[in-house]
Formats: structure tokens, sequence, C-alpha cells
């Protein structure tokens, strides 16, 4: 399994990172690399291994069903880079 | 075109093509909101109708740093509405990230259960004319809502509000077992009632509470194999589910006839249109990449805490009704009707603890209904309230007033909310049941019409209904109906 | 008192409450290291005035019985001040100023400290040699034009160049044992769910975790006190009570039993760091501790294993930073997809982009159990190996990394021998325990090198007092010219 430009084509667009054309060649090389050395872990059979599923052995712990947080729309907003008094504001979302 | 072509035929449900006769095929991904006081994973309101971005915390709008911490009603209720369904409760569940980005969606994903939902399979069984069927239940999970894009408040720019953004989920998906539109109404309804009857939501379509995506595909009768299905997003009513479908089965069976193919694709019910049509702008974000949260740990449930919720849940439309027949001696139709809203059984149940059953259930069904109906109200919002009801009843049984002045009653009661007794009183509509009185007037009515007792003494029997006539116009109609009946017939043997 | 800066905390703390010096006092003298660090490059936000005031309001009330009575502290920038820029060291974040304050500061101001600045870090933490952030490179105080190793490059310069008394830093493969080596610092990552994550910018959630970093172990086991505890914030927070390490710290080791991993025995190591690791048996030796051989067999997959469970969580992490809520917005583009791609795409540095993109890449459709699910079964195996180890053993010596402080820009163009910083440090990382890193002396060059000790979950008691003993008769001297004084 290796990376190729159109898998990274494809994964920043699911990443929502525009890649710059003059960098893909650059970046293919690392990300074969770094691949090539991921994959050393094809080297150890694991069919009898349980997927980890939690470093913790706590319980989930519960939260009560109480209001007690929001109503602070200004603190919400203040930091948007586009914003009206009620709203954040994007550009033009089409269905 | 649409709809031209629909044919039912002992109760299936057939697309009638060019070609041949096809079957729909449709399941159901309800997304019920969690009736919770507080968030998924925060503690900002749930409460409807707030003013934008009132109801949001650091976490909901995903600040940095921020961390989930699960809301224990959440997922009580998550348990008690899969227990509700026949499902197995499942005791290891784990919350995933589902990533996709939208601009109502801070996190970039959103929390839900993949792998491992918190409820397994069930079932619903519906009552339809045809009869009985179940519909499976594949699974119940619980996840987070998000936030609401604005589109037509600005020209150039979406607004967004995050009031809704974390709130609780249930998601429940049916197995591909309903197989017409009338089907996923009695399915949403069924559904619905069940989870009011269980106080885990209250299924207001109206303000989001229970929406639906749907699945559809289509297929040659008789034929097994599933066709490629299409996903129509968010639909918030019946009706619209409906008209999606009968649309959307329509526009495959075209395709199919004329030698193409569907593609499998999320489509979006233009209401206004009337038509489904492909979301280009989900398409490339299919690839979800769920994986297990790494915020929260595996959800482990304790069996005693499942059978503590088993043991404390109240009685399901299904029981109510075996219970409805028995007690009430009320036909399976009936006791259908009267179990389908709890609150329509909560009404009927307060009537009939004091008053006549077979009057409760003929002016419930009869009036009360017609009534709701012509104000589109739900029977909680009705002014004639199960106590007034009663008292209405209880003035029939009792002969105060005739069926007939209920009637009157009843379309006063219903506008004013005034107490049936009040107006029987104040427009002096009680019965006349003293004897000494209607045999005066009817005597009056004998000595005025002789001819006519004649004709009747010589065999014309039809005369009868004149006299009984002559007597309530004479009493103004509040004459007791039985009492004249029964001195009439004495009268006229002489 | 000249030297103060280059005193441990629990020196200062013990001037202070012996009302031998003032808060005010110490504060100054330390923005007054703080204004000739512009070479460095330690800090990215100076709280000078805040601080100043904040020790004048302690001198004017002063309460003694808190761990920090008005100690001045800076923190890694990665851990959100209320009303202070947060960066994460990001152009994303570069205007971003956090209305609320993370758990662990709050738990040290609650203490009696307060904040004196923002330390530069690899941009989210990715990276092991703070060359990675938006605001510039930093330089180890030991040599000009050596990094001080990385994520928390920033908190270990400053502390080692003594700008700030003690500081923290987040370690999420290594990122605060790695530049405590590289920096001749002690660096300590607690057991995962001992420190609140809440209000730290998030890198890779199951990995992350704070700790302090500090010139002394007693120093060490004193912050770490101030910060662990209980958050019903954070659901991965572990509900226990709050222990006393100062107090309980003591230098009697006897009788505990010392794990060596010969998988630890990497080639191309320098032979210094062999020495160093076997001249810590011998110490340990000494004190009474007994030297056991061990074998933690999945070490060399340790690091693949890292290298997609952290980009995988990070992708996901880093997914909110889309130009809507906070942080940058990119001005190019008319819709909201070319604004969220121009925006990550402009406000993310190259490093965290390669990142996103891995962790997107071995999560997606069709790669995920081969790569993912791969990587959770091998970090299974990885933890299995600790748990044996501790059956056998109380904690675990190793060399804390590879190699000493390397050259700026050295290891810049080549992905992997970076990566390979974090070999010694990861495995600890992916088993969710404990491990300190010592000064032990250094290499050719005279850059310092460190040891590592590994401890079981929520042993850090006693990992502090092997650290406690050893640091004693090791000894080691911090002798730096002041280079970037001149």
């Amino acid at each position: 399994m290796s990376i190729d430009k159109d898998k990274i084509k494809h994964v920043s667009k699911l990443a929502r990172i525009s890649v710059d054309e003059r960098k893909i060649d650059d970046l293919t090389k690392d990300l074969s690399s770094i691949f090539k050395f991921i994959e050393q872990l094809n080297e150890l059979n694991t069919d009898k291994v349980e997927p980890l599923s939690s470093i913790l052995n706590e319980p989930l712990r519960y939260r009560k069903d109480e209001i007690n947080d929001g109503k602070i729309r200004d603190k919400i907003l203040e930091n948007s880079p586009k914003k009206n008094e009620e709203f954040f504001v994007v550009p033009k979302v089409i269905e | 075109m649409v709809g031209k072509v629909m044919n039912k035929e002992k109760g299936k449900y057939l697309i009638e093509g060019e070609k041949g006769k096809w079957e729909v095929v449709i399941g159901l991904e309800v997304h019920a909101q969690v009736s919770s006081n507080s968030k998924l994973f925060s503690g900002s309101s749930t409460k409807f109708g707030a003013d934008p971005n009132t109801q949001v915390s650091l976490v909901d709008s995903a600040f940095p740093g921020m961390l989930p911490v699960i809301n224990e009603f959440c997922v009580q209720q998550a348990i008690k509405t899969g227990l509700g369904l026949n499902a197995k409760i499942n005791s290891y569940s784990v919350f995933d990230r589902k990533n996709y980005f939208y601009a109502d969606l801070p996190q970039g994903y959103q929390i839900s259960q993949y792998k491992n939902p918190i409820v397994g399979e069930g079932k619903i069984t519906l009552d339809l004319p045809s009869g009985t069927k179940t519909i499976g239940i594949e699974r119940l999970h619980l996840e987070q809502d998000a936030g609401k894009s604005i589109h037509d408040l600005d020209p150039s720019n979406t607004y967004v509000d995050l009031n809704r953004s974390g709130v609780a989920l249930m998601e429940i998906v049916s197995k591909p077992d309903l197989s017409s539109p009338d089907e996923v109404n009695a399915y949403i309804k069924k559904l619905r009632s069940i989870m009011r009857y269980l106080g885990t939501c209250d299924g207001n379509m109206q303000e989001g509470s229970l929406r639906a995506d749907v699945n559809v595909s289509v297929r040659k009768e008789g034929n097994k194999e599933l066709g490629t299905r299409c996903e129509i997003k968010n639909v918030n009513s019946i009706k619209f589910m409906q008209m999606a479908i009968i649309y959307e089965a329509q526009r495959q069976v075209e395709l199919l006839e004329s030698g193409k193919s569907i593609d499998q694709e999320t489509r979006l019910f233009d209401t206004k249109k009337n038509e489904t049509r492909s979301m280009r702008s989900k398409e490339d974000a299919h690839d979800y990449r769920y994986f297990p949260d790494p915020d929260l740990l595996p959800l482990n449930l304790n069996k005693e805490l499942i059978e503590n919720i088993k043991k404390n849940l109240p009685e399901l439309p299904d029981q109510k009704k075996e219970r409805f027949i028995n007690n009430y001696s009320l036909t399976a139709y009936e006791a259908n009707v009267l179990v389908s809203e709890k609150e329509i059984s909560d009404y009927f149940e307060e009537v009939v603890k004091t008053s006549d059953i077979k009057l409760a259930k003929n002016w419930i069904m009869g009036d009360l209904f017609a009534s709701l109906n012509e104000k589109n109200i739900s029977i909680s919002q009705s002014r004639v309230t199960a106590k007034k009801m009663s008292q209405l009843i209880d003035s029939i049984s009792s002969g105060v007033i005739s069926g007939r002045t209920a009637k009157e009653v009843f379309e006063i009661m219903k506008e004013s909310g005034e107490e049936p007794d009040k107006i029987i009183e104040s427009k002096g509509l009680q019965q006349k049941s003293d004897p000494k009185e209607l045999e005066k007037i009817i005597e009056k009515i004998l000595t005025d019409n002789k001819d006519k007792v004649e004709q009747y003494k010589s065999g014309k029997d039809k005369l009868f209904g004149f006299f009984v006539g002559q007597v309530m116009k004479i009493s103004g109609g509040k004459a007791n109906p039985q009492l004249v009946n029964q001195i009439l017939k004495d009268k006229l043997k002489k | 008192m000249a030297d103060l800066t280059k005193k441990s905390l629990t020196e200062i703390v013990s001037l202070i409450k012996k009302k031998e010096i003032k808060s005010e006092e110490v504060t100054n003298l330390f923005i007054k290291n703080i204004e000739n660090d512009k070479k460095l490059n330690s800090f990215i936000t100076n709280s000078n005035e805040h601080a100043v005031k904040k020790a004048k309001n302690f001198d004017k009330n002063p309460k003694f019985d808190t761990l920090l009575p008005g100690i001045p502290i800076a923190v890694k920038d990665l851990f959100c001040t209320k009303g202070v820029k947060t960066t994460a060291g990001s152009k994303m974040l570069d205007n971003f100023i956090p209305n609320y304050e993370s758990t662990i500061t709050k738990n040290l101001w609650n203490e009696g400290a307060f904040l004196l600045g923002k330390l530069n870090c690899d941009e989210y933490a990715m990276g092991s040699s703070n060359e990675t952030s938006f605001f510039g490179n930093v330089m180890n105080p030991v040599a000009e034009n050596t990094v001080p190793g990385g994520s928390s490059g920033g908190s270990a310069s400053a502390l080692a160049a003594d700008l700030t008394p003690t500081t923290i830093g987040t370690d999420t493969g290594g990122s605060i044992r790695q530049p405590a080596s590289f920096t001749g610092t002690v660096g300590l990552k607690p057991t995962y769910g001992l420190c609140s994550r809440w209000g730290i910018v998030a890198f890779a959630s199951s990995l992350d975790q704070a700790g302090p970093m500090t010139k002394t172990v007693e120093d060490c086991a004193l912050m770490l006190e101030a910060m662990a505890g209980f958050d019903e914030k954070d659901s991965t927070s572990i509900n226990k009570k709050k222990e006393n390490y100062s107090k309980n710290l003591t230098s009697n080791i006897k009788g505990l039993k010392i794990g060596i991993p010969k998988e630890y025995r990497v080639d191309g190591m320098p032979k210094e760091i062999d020495k160093l690791w076997e001249n810590g048996k011998k110490i340990l030796k000494e004190s009474g501790a007994e030297i056991i051989d061990i074998s933690l067999p999945n070490t060399k997959y340790a690091l693949p294993t890292y290298y997609i469970v952290a980009p995988a969580e990070a992708s996901s992490n880093l997914a909110r930073y889309d130009g809507v809520k906070y942080g940058f917005r990119s001005n190019k583009g008319t819709n909201l997809i070319e604004m969220y791609e121009n925006t990550r795409s402009e406000g993310f540095g190259d490093e965290v982009k390669r990142r996103i993109l891995i962790g997107t890449y071995v999560l997606s459709s069709g790669y995920y159990d081969a790569y993912y699910i791969k990587a959770q079964k091998v970090r299974q195996l990885i933890k299995s190996d600790f748990d044996e180890s501790f059956k056998k053993v109380d904690a675990i010596l190793t060399p804390s990394t590879p190699s000493a402080a390397f050259k700026i820009g050295e290891k810049k163009n080549d992905p992997i021998s970076m990566y390979l910083n974090d070999i010694f440090t990861v495995p600890v990382n992916l088993a969710g325990i404990p491990a300190i890193s010592i000064p032990a002396g250094t290499d050719n060059n005279n850059y310092p090198l460190g040891l590592q000790l590994i401890g079981k979950t929520l042993d850090e008691q006693k990992l502090l007092n092997i650290a406690f003993a050893t640091e004693k008769k090791i000894n080691f001297k911090q002798n730096l010219n002041r280079w970037w004084e001149k």
C-alpha cells in the first residue's frame, strides 16, 4: 500500500487543506517514506490481539442532567473572525 | 406524472411501470431528540426557540481544549427507548467520531456511535388495515445534533446558530421492512407513540424533535434482492416523507425501466417543488473516518441498571391495547385508536373512571376527534377536558339532557370551555321529564288532531312520528323522548 | 541575591516563606533575565506587567500556606490562559484570546503562583526540535544554534536559561522528557489521566498529558503536587485522592527492583549514552536497588504505532480550526469550502499539515483496518509488555533520547530521523504510564544527556523517589556560558 499523488489529493480534499501543486512532489516523497516506516507493523502477526479500546481502566463517568452552562453569547462570538450580534457568519454555503 | 400509476391491490402497494409492477422497499433512520434538560455532552439548555447562540457553551462551540462529559439521563433514556422497542441493550458500547466539515458542525466531527451502539436489534408491531405487520429495528444509538445554518438572511453569507449543537439525539434505524407510504405513516406514529408513552422524546416534528432520513429502493414484484437505494435526508413531517417516497420510487422506476441505473446517493426533498434532488455538496464527505472518540471511555452498563429501568417501564401502547379490549370490551379497532396517543388513552381512562364506557368511547372518537381535526389541535389542547366530558356524558346517562341536546352543549363547550352543567342550566336545556306535564301537552295535541288519531288507529302507524314531533316542537325539544314514547303509546291504545 | 534565578523552585519558595525575599523581587529578577532572551526566542507572550501586579498583590497580602506562594511561572503556550493570547505555536491561533483558564494553570494559580508569560513550542506540539513553531526556532541555552528539543522547547529553554523558576509542558510522545534531556533539566510525564487535559490545546487525546519541567527532582515533586488532581470536566481524569509527593519524597530506595530493557540499546547510539546508562545502573545498585534484565519485545514497533495513532487523533482534533469560531480565517475564496481549504492551508504549517494528511489517510475508508486498527492492536501489545515487566520490577531505567541536542536545521528535511528522537519516550505514552527524565551527564560536545525512569500506572511517588536518589549521586551541574546575553 503505497501513497501517491492522487491519494494525497483525495486525502487533502477530505482534510480541507488545499495542497500547493509545487509542493506535492516533496510531500509525496515525505509521506511515502513515513508510510514505509509505519508499515513495519506488518511484520507483526496481530490476528489474535484485541485492539486497545481505552488506555484507562476507569468507567465512563456521568454528568447530571442539569443546565449550568450557556447564556454566554458574547463570549462565544468574541473571537470569531466574522460575526454579527447574534450569529457566526461564513461565506455562502452551496447545497 | 407522480401518483398516477399507483395501484393498491389486496393492501399491497405496487407501482405499475411500463414494463411491469414494482415494489418499494423503505428503511427509516429516525432522529429523535432525547427529552433532556441539558445537552448530551455539555450543560447548556436544549429548550426550543431561544435566541440564536444563547444556548451554547464553550464545549458546544468546540473551543480549544474543551472536553465532553456525558449526560447520565440521556443514556438512561436510550436504554428505556430500547426496552420499549423490545430490543437488546448492549452492555458495552462506544462513542465514535464521525468526521466531516460543515459550518454548523463546530468540532469538525459529530460524536456518535458506529460499530458498537447502545441498543441492538428490536421490533415494532404495526396495526394496518390488512392486519398486523412487524417491522425490524436494526439499532438505536446516541449522537449529537448539529447546529443550524441559515441561508436566507443575507444574500452572500450564511449565518450559523449553534443552539442545537450537541443536543442529544437517538438515531433509530429500521430494517428495510416498510413497503408503502401508509406503512411509513403507521411506523412513525407508532414509534412516536411508544416514545411519548416512555417520556423519552416529545415527538414534536414542528420543532424538529423528530426527523427522518428515508432510504428508498425499488425492485420488480416478487424479486428478493434489494435494489440500489437513495437516502433522502432530514425530512421533518410524515406528509413530506410520504410525498418524497412517492416521488423517489417513481423516479427510480422510470430510470430502471429506461435501462439506466440508480446511483447510491444522498438526496434532498424540495417541499416546494415536491421532488427529490441530489445533494452534490455532500458527495465528497461520504468518507466519515469513524474512530473511537479518545476523549471518552467506552460505555459499560451494568445489569442492575438495565433491570431497574425495565422494572419501572410504564405500560406501553400494545399492552394498553390488550387491557382496553379486556377491561372495557372495546373492539381491536377502537382500542387501537384510543391507545394511539398517550394523551388520548389518559383522557379516555379519566372519563370512564366515573362515566359510561360506551358513551365515552363514542363521544371521544366521534365529536371530540372531529373538533380536534377541525381546529388542528391535540387532545391536551382541547377546551373540553376529560372532567367536562365526563360531566356531559353523565347528564346524558341520567336523563338530564338528550343525546341531541348534548351535541348542542358540546358545540358551546369546545369553543368556550364552559362546564356542561352551567350551559344546561343557563340555557334551560334540561329535559322535561315530569309525566304529568308531558301528559297535559300530549292530551292537547291529541285533541287538536282528532283526524290523525283516527287514521293512526285505523292502521297508519307512521303517524306516531308526527305526534312525537309535535310534542318536541311544543316542548322546545326538551321533552324526554323515552317518556314521550311511553305516554303516547298508552294514550293512543285507548 | 544575584544568583537567585539560578536557585531551585524549592529554595525560592522557602526564601519567600521565610520572608527573606519578596515575590516582587523574585519576579523582577526573572523579568530582567527574560529581557535578555531575544536570541533564545523562548517566549511568545510576555506577561511582565501582569506578573508584577500579581507579585505586589501577593506581597501586600501574602498567604504562605500554599505550595507555590508568590511564584511567577511561564507556561507552554498550549495551555489556555484567560485573557492572555494562546497560540499553540500556530498562525491559526495568532489572535486567539481564550476567556477561560485551563484546569492545570488554574491549579497553579490556586497554589499562589501567577503567570509570567507564554512559552514557544512546536506548532500544536508537533515536533521534536521546536522548529515547527510559527513564532520561530527556539535555541538551546546549552549552545548557540542547537535545538532545545520539542515540542516543549520554549519551556525547556526558558527553564535552563533561568527565565522562569519552573514551567509546565505537555508530553504526547516525549515532548517534556526529550527537551528536558537536551537542556539538562528534569521533566516528568505523569500517568495518563493524572493531570486534567481541560483547557489544553489538544494534539492527540489518548496520549497528551501535562507535566512539570523543573531544575530538580524535588521541584518536580512539588509541581506535580500542585498540578495533579481529579477534574470532573475531563472524562479521562482519574478520580483519586491528591498525594503529597514533595512531603513523601525520599531517597531511600533500598530493595526496589529496577528493570533494564535490552531493546533500548539501538544501533548508532553514541557511546556516552551507554556509559551514562551503565553509570545509572551502578548508582541505583549502590543505593540498594536490584538491577534486573528485562525485555520489552515490541519496543521497535512503538514509533510506527505512534505515527498512526497520534496523527489519526490529531486530524480529527484539529478539524475545529476552520476559520469560523476563532483564530485565523483566509480571505481568499468565495464559498464555504474554499474558505476552509484556504484557511487551513495558510493557517497550518507544513509539519501540522503533513500529520493531518497522514491521520486522515489512516482513518479513511479502505485503510482504517490496515493502519488504525493494526496500530491499536500493537498498542495493546506494547502496553502488555510493560504490564508483564511491572510484575517483576518497580521501575525501568533507560536513556531518555538516542542522542544529545542537534544543530538547528540538521534534521528538518528528514522527517524519519526527526521522529526517531522519540524512540525511547513514545512507548511510555502509548502505555499511559509515567516516566521522568533527569540529567545524567554530557556527550563529548558537553551537551546534556538524560536518563529516563519509567514507572507503573499512578506510581509517581516511587518514580520520584528513585529519581531523587539517582539525581543526588549523579550530581549533574549545569554550566552555561550565557552566550545569548552577550
